[in-house]
């Protein structure tokens, strides 16, 4: 294997400069999330505490086997989208090891707005839900939610993807086997009551748990009936009259481990039988990738020091090195599993786009996952490059990239902009899973480009009518396209409406990328089927 | 010329005899029992043939087989190894007949050796040094007390035929004597068919020293050295050493050439030991002589740079001794670490089970492992539970003292219990390490000998909780824990030496764990231990010896949930008829007492109490009709449950 040589000195001071300014983005970014485990704040989460119960952060710890790791998902849901702060959207997902078996679990934080139901909360559920049925992972649900966010009813209720999906994706993620299991650990009214009544077992805590679908107060102003929360949909009645719930559990603890048992006797599929050899780490150490990449992205690096500080001993073979230079593809392994590698180093030329969609090919071919790292301004333009066809030879990649069926990982190191965010695996291309990193920017063009393309129209408006553009009008048309630009395009703003599946510090991309690929492999190897290429 | 060998043993003997027979071209026969058929022997030898069941008695100890496959096998030369047959005067001569020669000496040097006290009356003859004792044949028992109250108290009563220790007693006072006496011939009938003893002098404090003697076919006889096997438990050997540490060179001189008479005297040939107890003036006696290869014959190969196997078969075969005696040049110092399938800390049972994980230190031509077992093998309850034997050499004692200890440490085994730990606390023990020895030197510090190891309980419990904390999914530890933009930090309870412990790690500083090693880092230093991890246990191999940490992992049984929603109400399983009621209101009744008996679809139900309590009411009569889930009767249960 070619080993990939380091061109960084580590010891410039530009090197120091990158590095420190990189370093200031992931100190923010754990800040915030420090912040985010806080979910509904201390008051509200000593008050659950004193009910007994266990945050759900603490009760996804106790659910997962000691040492696992948990690949938590959108954890900047609804950042700063409301005007209330909702953390993490009030749910907490992610993948982790339950019994040795990757499982996908969705934790209601009813710290948070009474675990009610935003518009993304239920986003964030569904992508959850999505993520299981797409690598087959269990499924584990720990209820503690007061159903849907009523103020906002019209953007939670009625749509295909609205909260009624849920409950599709239960029932059909059922049918393929796929185990859903739910714990009722606080309340779970009116469309909530469906969680565990359509699981495949169901968990419900004695004097925390409730599941109905009208709650005591709706039901004495329809009926006049005057019932307790606990009489009319407790751990007693529905594990002992209802039979809504199969497992009575004494106390949260209880209900986690009865969930376990509940995975451990679901015997564990085949899953991909991808070959893993024995993995290495790289030649060089991933704090570096801060200062190879640093946050100015009009500064290009050489993705191949990215790779170097990603993969299995720095080991690359690369594809097609010489040609299509601007796009950097090649065969290497994340911590023993094989994958083949689609890095921008440059922007996209019709040989670049070409080479893409052959070496996609390839790796479909041999099953072979793929890992796609993102640091792209577009497909070039101009009059040379139309004729030749780039528009053709783009839909190529895009092709190639949308009919893969092995597992796809998307990494935005940097810019993604345009059409190359479609050709290099963007979220419209369903990959497994898709993290930016902070320093990176996600839209249609750049600011700056935008706010060319929109004052040349303008000025060509009114030139076309004899009138003048001055440098004041067109200062004061551009400054808030680029504020608006440098907004909506900042990490934080595409994570918390989930284009994304979460931020990484860049120096976890390895670790992150081998739990993504560990979880993909429960999924069987599919075979790959192309659609027309343009030729 | 021997051209082929059936090595007539098993375990690390037979593989240390294949070693160098084929080292010298020969063809190499293993033969095994239904409990080796996949030992080590079997698949070092050019070929193995199958003798029978586990049981010694059907296997290793049957002349009749053993000498039926070398036949068959067309095996020119059998070694008997250690044990077993080797020192069968029958099977040596059943071997002769039909010309197989027999690795060892003629059938009267066994005969003659084989009896201790026919051994001490030709040693008597020949001007060898005795502990003064009666070896008579008459073995009456009055006559045996008078002899004894003549010589003096303590002494040892040892039965003729005994060895390691079986049918061997010491008295202290005249009148236990009858009681051992009675003791020796017990064990002496059962162990070898023989309950004649004889009676010696007990030597307080004197050493085990013996003599590595060799004898041709030619009349050329050497002897190679001394060795002091004085750390003895139980008069098993433990850890033995060469040369005799602390002997002029004169004695040296004089013990060597007195066993060399002693074999002479009874014209022996090939490899034998002669044994004497060296007492604190200075006087030696004759104790026995071992008519084999002894188990200890590797650290008198250390110093002296001779392959004793080889030895044995070249003279076996007719050649002369390579080497003479001004030839033979004494270097360095070399010990021998006993490493057994025992218990120290259990009065030193015997273990039996897998080998689960098993890492040995590194070999080279000064550190030298002789085993016949391999990881995953078991150590089963037919043989001896000897695993492997440690050799080290190096140019002093001192040094060959401390590259033992370090070589044990690195000796890692999971599976069984093993006296490694033991060993190196006698090899560091000060009383050994300044050569103060004597036979009893076990049983003077057994105390401190026998203490668990001395672990730092901080560390042991951190290095433990890294390896516990990795999960089978990862090869490197950058998983464990893996909480994305957190710290990495986990919580859980883990269970040492019988208490239990909580740990908090943080797994991404407290240090690394790779394949078989986990390396500690705390702000003031790294601390590494070799480790093994069995489900939810972890054996760690630390500088101080081997502990064991148990993830305490909460389980559903921990939880009971009584079947009855209100255990106070009491309701009809079915629609039936209440045909008995054996309480009235007020009765007190104990969890499982009958309380009524409902008929149903032509079944008899009986309802009983669930719980400890008082009936309160009963709600309907014999003979009523009742419906299902109606409640019958309401209990006050004794113990309210708290909420």
């Amino acid at each position: 294997m070619g080993t990939l040589i380091n061109s960084i000195n580590s010891q410039s001071a530009d090197f120091k400069a990158r590095s420190s300014a990189m370093q200031a983005l992931v100190d923010d970014l754990r800040s915030q999330v420090a912040q985010l485990k806080l979910g509904g704040g201390e008051k509200y989460q000593a008050k659950h505490l004193g009910r007994g119960k266990l945050l759900p952060r603490d009760r996804i710890d106790q659910l997962i086997d000691v040492g696992s790791p948990f690949l938590e998902v959108s954890q900047l849901a609804a950042y700063e989208v409301y005007d209330v702060p909702v953390p993490s959207a009030g749910i907490i997902c992610g993948v982790g090891l339950v019994n040795g078996r990757h499982c996908m679990i969705i934790a209601n934080d009813a710290t948070v707005k009474g675990g009610t139901y935003f518009p993304l909360t239920v986003k964030k559920h569904l992508r959850a839900q999505d993520i299981a049925l797409q690598n087959n992972l269990p499924c584990i649900y720990l209820v503690d939610s007061g159903g849907a966010n009523l103020p906002q009813q019209d953007e939670v209720f009625p749509d295909k993807l609205h909260f009624g999906r849920i409950f599709y994706n239960q029932a059909t993620m059922s049918s393929q086997g796929i185990p859903q299991i739910a714990v009722v650990m606080g309340s779970c009214t009116a469309g909530g009551a469906y969680v565990p009544a359509m699981a495949d077992e169901s968990i419900i805590v004695k004097q925390q748990g409730t599941i109905f679908l009208a709650g005591p107060p709706l039901v004495k102003a329809a009926t006049g009936e005057e019932v307790s929360a606990e009489e009319l949909g407790g751990a007693d009645t529905h594990c002992r009259t209802s039979g809504v719930a199969d497992h009575y559990a004494e106390s949260d603890q209880h209900a986690l481990l009865i969930a376990r048992q509940c995975i451990a006797n679901c015997p564990k599929p085949a899953g991909n039988t991808l070959l893993r050899k024995d993995a290495a780490l790289p030649r060089y150490p991933a704090e570096e990738l801060y200062g190879v990449v640093g946050t100015d992205l009009r500064k290009p690096f050489d993705v191949r020091d990215v790779i170097a500080r990603v993969v299995d001993d720095s080991q690359f073979d690369e594809f097609k090195a010489l040609y299509g230079t601007t796009l950097v593809c090649g065969f290497s392994h994340i911590d023993g599993y094989p994958v083949g590698i689609v890095a921008n180093n440059g922007v996209l030329f019709s040989e670049s786009a070409q080479k893409g969609a052959h070496f996609i090919e390839l790796c479909c071919q041999r099953q072979i996952p793929l890992v796609f790292l993102q640091n792209i301004t577009g497909f070039m333009v101009g009059k040379k490059y139309e004729a030749e066809g780039i528009a053709k030879h783009g839909a190529k990649m895009v092709t190639a990239v949308a009919c893969a069926k092995v597992p796809k990982f998307t990494v935005i190191i940097g810019g993604s902009y345009g059409a190359g965010n479609y050709g290099m695996c963007g979220r419209a291309f369903e990959p497994n899973f898709m993290w930016m990193w902070p320093n990176s920017r996600i839209s249609v063009m750049g600011g700056e480009q935008a706010a060319g393309v929109l004052t040349q129209v303008k000025r060509d408006q009114l030139a076309a009518r004899g009138e003048n553009f001055t440098v004041e009008d067109e200062k004061a048309m551009r400054d808030p396209v680029l504020e608006q630009y440098e907004h909506q395009g900042h990490p934080y703003y595409a994570s918390a409406r989930l284009w994304d599946d979460g931020i990484i510090d860049p120096k976890d991309t390895r670790n992150v990328l081998s739990m993504a690929l560990a979880t993909a492999l429960n999924k069987p190897a599919q075979e790959t089927r192309f659609g027309v290429f343009r030729m | 010329m021997l051209k082929s060998v059936l090595i007539a043993n098993r375990g690390e003997i037979a593989c240390r005899v294949i070693l160098s027979a084929k080292a010298m071209g020969m063809r190499t026969i293993a033969v095994y029992s239904d409990a080796d058929a996949d030992a080590l022997h079997v698949k070092q030898a050019d070929e193995a043939w199958y003798l029978g069941p586990a049981p010694a008695a059907e296997s290793y100890l049957r002349a009749d087989k053993i000498l039926a496959i070398a036949l068959e096998a067309k095996a020119d030369c059998v070694h008997p190894g250690y044990g077993f047959l080797s020192e069968n005067a029958e099977f040596v001569a059943a071997c002769q007949a039909q010309n197989i020669v027999f690795i060892g000496p003629d059938v009267p040097a066994i005969e003659q050796m084989g009896s201790k006290s026919a051994a001490k009356i030709i040693m008597t003859a020949a001007n060898i040094p005795l502990v003064p004792g009666y070896h008579g044949a008459d073995q009456d028992d009055a006559l045996l007390q008078r002899e004894a109250d003549q010589m003096g108290y303590p002494l040892l009563i040892k039965a003729v035929a005994g060895g390691g220790g079986k049918g061997m007693r010491v008295v202290d006072a005249s009148g236990d004597f009858l009681t051992h006496l009675a003791g020796a011939r017990r064990e002496g009938l059962a162990s070898f068919g023989n309950s004649d003893v004889l009676i010696e002098k007990y030597l307080v404090a004197p050493r085990h020293v013996e003599v590595q003697v060799f004898c041709d076919r030619h009349g050329n006889g050497v002897y190679l050295g001394d060795r002091d096997c004085s750390a003895q438990r139980r008069h098993q050997k433990v850890i033995e050493e060469a040369p005799a540490p602390g002997l002029s060179d004169d004695l040296r001189k004089l013990m060597g050439t007195t066993a060399v008479q002693a074999a002479q005297a009874i014209d022996y040939v090939g490899a034998g030991t002669v044994e004497f107890l060296l007492d604190s003036d200075g006087s030696y006696y004759f104790m026995e002589m071992n008519t084999r290869l002894q188990v200890e014959h590797p650290v008198t190969e250390m110093v002296t740079g001779v392959d004793l196997v080889a030895w044995q078969l070249k003279v076996a075969a007719g050649q002369p001794m390579p080497l003479l005696q001004a030839q033979i040049k004494l270097q360095g110092h070399a010990f021998e670490a006993r490493i057994y399938a025992e218990d120290p800390l259990q009065d030193f049972q015997p273990s039996t089970g897998t080998i689960n994980h098993l890492r040995q230190p590194p070999t080279d031509q000064h550190i030298r492992i002789d085993t016949g077992v391999l990881e995953s093998d078991a150590i089963s309850p037919f043989y001896d539970p000897m695993i492997a034997k440690l050799i080290v050499w190096a140019e002093d004692r001192t040094q060959a003292l401390a590259k033992l200890d370090l070589a044990l440490q690195q000796y890692h085994l999971q599976g069984i219990a093993t006296n490694i730990d033991f060993l190196r606390r006698l090899a560091t023990l000060d009383d050994f390490a300044q050569a103060k020895l004597h036979t009893g030197i076990i049983e003077q510090h057994q105390e401190l000998l026998l203490s668990p190891s001395p672990q730092d309980q901080h560390q042991v419990l951190a290095m433990a909780g890294l390896v516990l904390a990795q999960t089978p999914q990862q090869q490197f530890s950058q998983l464990t824990a893996m909480r994305l933009n957190q710290t990495q930090q986990i919580t859980f309870n883990v269970n040492y030496l019988g208490e239990d412990h909580r740990l908090c790690i943080d797994p991404t500083t407290a240090g690394t764990v790779t394949q078989d090693q986990v390396l500690l880092q705390t702000p003031q230093q790294q601390v590494k231990a070799g480790y093994y991890r069995h489900g939810d246990c972890v054996t760690l191999f630390t500088h101080n010896g081997r502990a064991e940490v148990s993830l305490l992992s909460p389980s559903v049984d921990d939880y009971s949930i009584s079947n009855e929603a209100d255990s106070g109400s009491i309701c009809a399983p079915m629609n039936g008829s209440l045909i008995a009621c054996m309480v009235s209101a007020g009765q007190v009744v104990a969890a499982g007492d009958a309380l009524m008996l409902v008929e149903a679809m032509k079944m008899e139900h009986t309802i009983t109490a669930p719980t400890d309590g008082t009936v309160d009411e009963i709600y309907f009569n014999v003979g009523d009709l009742v419906s299902a889930d109606v409640q019958l009767l309401h209990l006050q249960p004794i113990n309210v449950e708290e909420q």
